[in-house]
């Protein structure tokens, strides 16, 4: 019954990932790239993980595909300049034959298929990732937490507090160093980019 | 900033929801699936929403540039702060158990109305409290991350 549900989702990402490869239309490709994301965040949920489907749908379906239009909205639209989606966006032929990526890539899928055949069965209960750490920590956790039942929330903010530190420490950086790049400092900075612009419009 | 009425006056119906959202999966996260992280840009996607839709200058009124970041250290600084609490209360660096407050412990009065013979707490325990807050620090800090993002991108002008 299932099967109905898991199979259409696992086709449309393998359809959306080529068509993502395909199209030469840069805002169709951002669009596409929110669409397999949000099936990424609907598979997840699929696989019992509603935290990591969350977070995949806010930051990958929402917050990048912004991101990626407002960035495209500085930058022209498409490869040729204009913004029109034309079926040429399907069948313009690469410059060069790329036979030397095309066997980089082959070779390493099949290595990454290979080393499938050593993991573990789907939901196998002798699975490491069910054995390691400890099933114990899983049963004392709510214990310890004085009945908290979220033992995702219990090991990401308590057990492994210091790591999470860690992470929020990541985020706080990266956007500060976002910040530092993009961000216009000062009114000044801002018309002396301004000026510069009209200098670049009376040259050309 | 869009003209389109259907565009405005739907964007306005969902903030409100949008936000609601994502405080539940701030506050809520201890019980079910969530945290400060997912909560974060659930709230930070609310606000760039109404920054698309009703213009930039709008939502610098509601969210002001300099506010949000300085908003971006303060989470990390709750969440530090949560931990050096532990340190100065004589635990270790996070080590929550130290936030117990036993005061509020078994009100005989309270006793005769509830369930079940153990003693009641009217505060969230020590690791209750702790989670509680670090994950407050996390979302203070991704909304104001997000955010601030935003801005710088949407800032700018077209170059080409």
């Amino acid at each position: 019954m299932m099967d109905i549900i898991v199979i259409p989702i696992l086709a449309l990402l393998a359809v959306t990932a080529v068509t993502v490869a395909r199209i030469r239309n840069l805002w169709a490709a951002v669009m596409f790239t929110g669409i397999y994301s949000f099936l990424g965040a609907s598979w997840m949920l699929i696989l019992d993980a509603p935290d990591v489907a969350f977070t995949e749908a806010a930051v990958g379906a929402g917050i990048t595909t912004i991101l990626m239009l407002a960035t495209l909205s500085l930058t022209p639209r498409s490869r040729r300049g204009d913004g029109r989606l034309s079926s040429k966006d399907f069948d313009e032929k690469p410059s060069k034959t790329p036979i030397l990526p095309l066997l980089v890539v082959a070779i390493t899928g099949c290595a990454l298929v290979y080393g499938t055949f050593d993991m573990p069965y789907f939901g196998d209960a002798q699975a490491p990732i069910q054995l390691y750490p400890d099933p114990s920590f899983i049963e004392k956790s709510k214990l310890d937490m004085h009945g908290l039942p979220n033992v995702v929330t219990a090991v990401l903010a308590s057990y492994r507090g210091y790591d999470t530190l860690g992470e929020t420490a990541v985020i706080f950086t990266a956007g500060i160093a976002v910040l530092l790049i993009l961000r216009k400092t000062t009114a000044a900075d801002a018309a002396h980019d301004l000026a510069q612009e009209k200098a670049r419009e009376a040259v050309s | 900033m869009n003209t389109f009425p259907i565009i405005r006056v739907i964007t306005k119906i969902l903030i409100p929801y949008i936000l609601l959202f994502g405080l539940y999966v701030q506050f809520h996260g201890d019980f079910g699936p969530g945290g400060g992280f997912q909560a974060g840009v659930i709230f930070a996607s609310a606000l760039i929403l109404y920054g698309l839709v009703f213009g930039l200058a709008e939502l610098h009124k509601v969210a002001p540039p300099k506010v949000i970041e300085k908003m971006i250290a303060l989470g990390l600084v709750i969440y530090a702060g949560t931990g050096l609490a532990c340190v100065l209360l004589g635990g270790n660096f996070l080590d929550y158990n130290m936030l117990e407050h036993d005061f509020l412990i078994d009100l005989p009065s309270a006793i005769d109305f509830l369930p079940g013979d153990k003693p009641h707490h009217f505060l969230p325990h020590g690791q209750h409290l702790g989670i509680f807050l670090v994950e407050f620090g996390v979302g203070i800090t991704v909304t104001a991350v997000m955010t601030m993002i935003f801005y710088a991108f949407a800032g700018r002008e077209q170059v080409a």
